[in-house]
């Protein structure tokens, strides 16, 4: 599998009242072709913002300030916008948290996933009628790949009409209508209901399998990541802390933050079993010291952690950022 | 929009119009003043007469009873004869009425024109030079008293560098039959294009007038909540899609944001009525407002009564309309 996302030392600052905040910094990661990455953290880890950037989507006062950003041979820092505009939605698409918000509530549907097309799509007919019937013939062929019951009737609607599971797959269905190379998919189930969660995320990895495209699932839920991703990459205030493939990190993670993580899930099978809460907080991100940022959490901190700690090799394809990843927990 | 929904409304119509009458009504009892004497002025008339035309008009009757006299006689769409015109009080309004609406209507697209794209680009550039000399200039134009805003345009355009007809709706040499009543649909109807030019050309001035302290207001509203949505997710997500600038801005963003700026106008198309009245005395505009000024000042009782109440009804109608509005902009609420 080739590289088709490749991040290097990637920063994003934020010029807040109270200092410059460093939401995201020095953020190294890669993307295979068609394959699934997990990205977790807490909320402030900074993944959202780390993929923000990478979709050219920092909004004021957050500014890109260093890194470079290669997408399928290309810098994305050094595009024009209009140039990054034609990348997004085309070869790296979006979906969003909460589909209710992310949909237009004063445009149909139907505007909604064609405008997408409208935008991108060089391949639609030159004629008025034939271009309407063909963006209608493709709109109503993702909303069927997507599972919406008869789709060619719920074009006209509103996204008000469509219950929260719908409309997540309405998101989705639009985020796919050019076939991007990458998804990037920021907690798509947060905002749904248990069992509607579990259809929407076999919905992304059917549609993966079958289109070939790679996808960053962005969530917190350790769960969700075990079953669908290839690989994981933990992120701990704006920073990396451990990455390598899905099952050697849930089952012998090395990073204290990874295991507090995963001491912190409760699980069924282990009733009665405490569930470990990390004591104290996320640092504040204005003016921190180059150390280790998870040292004042730590169980098993020392004096010498208080130092810039690199991403050290923690095993075949691995990578925690941690000088005791040699003492067991 | 449903039909229960108009007969609410017009059944909410009845307390509000019979309150208006009895407030009006008692105001001008409470004037002091008196029809007869300010309609025979210098003349001298014998007591007999002036008994005989106090009784012609009316007015020889206690307060109480012309209340009723007038309500029975307003429920059937009469509303007597105007005191100084001695022709039905509803033809006279009807005559000024035009004037009035097309002032109205040229002062709501020049603040509607004008305070939208102001109210977008100050959004878009917020901070920005233009955004607060937008705000400065709209606190100006919500401040500024109307007359004395009008007063200060005559001077500089009509006096100053004569570019402007002064007060009028027409030129005595332009004047054309009239068909509408709406001076800008009649001359062109006379096929009449310098007319209509010189209508417009007196219509300016009033019209700007009249719709700065609107102009003011619908470009605040239209820049906050143009702020408002441009923070939403769905213009977040029309960016990821790659959509182009435009379209993010106008269909997306600016369709929404113009939810609240048009039921604002609506509404706020009724506090022209009130406006009118300064502006058309300034600009000597024959219209409705002057009309109800020139009748106050002559204690013309009927005149004043059925202007009113036109005015209420107006008004009540201009807030059913932003309501109306307001769900055909927002597909999500149904009325």
């Amino acid at each position: 599998m080739t590289v088709l996302l490749e991040v290097t030392s990637l920063r994003t600052e934020f010029a807040t009242r109270a200092g410059l905040v460093r939401a995201v910094d020095g953020v190294s990661l890669q993307v295979r072709r068609g394959e699934c990455l997990g990205v977790v953290g807490e909320s402030g880890s900074g993944k959202s913002v780390t993929f923000a950037s990478v979709m050219g989507l920092v909004r004021s006062p957050g500014k890109v300030v260093a890194g470079t950003i290669f997408f399928d041979g290309r810098d994305l820092r050094q595009l024009s916008p209009e140039e990054m505009r034609a990348i997004r939605g085309r070869d790296i698409a979006m979906t969003m948290q909460d589909a209710l918000t992310a949909l237009n509530p004063a445009l149909s549907v139907g505007e909604q996933m064609a405008e997408v097309m409208v935008a991108h799509d060089e391949t639609l007919p030159a004629g008025r009628a034939a271009r309407r019937a063909a963006i209608r013939e493709r709109s109503v062929e993702m909303l069927g790949l997507v599972g919406i019951p008869s789709p060619d009737t719920r074009l006209r609607q509103y996204p008000h009409e469509f219950s929260g599971g719908m409309r997540q797959r309405i998101m989705i269905a639009i985020a796919l209508t050019c076939r991007p190379k990458l998804l990037i998919t920021d907690e798509p189930t947060t905002a749904l209901d248990v069992t509607i969660q579990a259809q929407v995320l076999e919905l992304i990895s059917d549609i993966r399998a079958r289109l070939g495209m790679a996808v960053v699932l962005i969530t917190h839920d350790l769960g969700v990541v075990a079953e669908h991703c290839d690989r994981v990459m933990v992120m701990y205030a704006g920073q990396v802390v451990e990455e390598g493939p899905t099952s050697a990190v849930i089952g012998q993670p090395r990073h204290p933050y990874t295991r507090g993580l995963l001491a912190s899930i409760p699980r069924p099978a282990l009733r009665g079993h405490r569930i470990e809460p990390i004591m104290g907080q996320v640092p504040d991100l204005v003016g921190l010291p180059p150390q280790c940022r998870f040292h004042s959490r730590c169980p098993l901190a020392r004096p010498e952690c208080l130092v810039e700690v690199p991403m050290l090799p923690a095993g075949p394809g691995r990578q925690a950022r941690c000088l005791r990843l040699e003492e067991p927990a | 929009m449903s039909l229960g929904k108009l007969l609410e409304r017009i059944i909410q119509l009845i307390p509000v119009l019979l309150g208006v009458s009895l407030i009006v009504f008692v105001m001008m009892a409470l004037t002091p003043g008196d029809p007869v004497q300010i309609m025979v002025g210098e003349q001298s008339i014998t007591p007999e007469q002036e008994a005989e035309l106090r009784r012609n008009l009316g007015l020889d009757r206690p307060m109480v009873e012309r209340f009723f006299i007038f309500l029975a006689h307003a429920v059937q769409f009469d509303f007597g004869n105007s005191f100084y015109h001695g022709r039905p009080v509803a033809d006279v309004i009807a005559e000024r009425l035009p004037a009035t609406i097309e002032l109205s209507l040229v002062a709501l697209i020049v603040a509607l024109a004008t305070a939208i794209p102001l109210g977008v680009v100050a959004a878009i550039r917020k901070n920005s030079v233009l955004d607060r000399m937008a705000t400065v200039g709209s606190l100006l134009g919500v401040s500024l008293p109307g007359f004395w805003f009008g007063i200060l345009l005559i001077m500089l355009f009509a006096v100053h560098m004569q570019v402007l007809p002064v007060s009028g709706r027409i030129g005595y040499d332009n004047e054309v039959a009239a068909v509408t009543g709406f001076l800008l649909i009649d001359t062109l109807l006379a096929g009449d294009i310098g007319a209509f030019g010189d209508a417009l050309r007196h219509l300016l001035l009033p019209a700007i007038t009249l719709g700065l302290p609107m102009t003011a207001i619908l470009m605040r509203v239209t820049r906050s909540s143009m702020l408002e949505v441009m923070r939403q997710d769905y213009v977040t997500f029309a960016e990821a899609k790659g959509l182009p600038r435009r379209r993010v801005l106008y269909r997306h963003a600016l369709k929404n944001a113009l939810i609240p700026t048009v039921s604002v106008a609506a509404i706020e198309t009724g506090s022209l009525l009130g406006g009118n009245m300064i502006v058309e005395t300034v600009f000597g505009w024959p219209g409705l407002g002057r009309l109800v000024v020139e009748s106050i000042f002559l204690r013309n009782y009927p005149l004043i009564q059925a202007a009113v109440l036109l005015y209420a009804v107006t008004y009540v109608l201009l807030n059913f309309l932003a309501d109306i509005l307001y769900t055909v902009l927002n597909p999500r609420v149904k009325l």
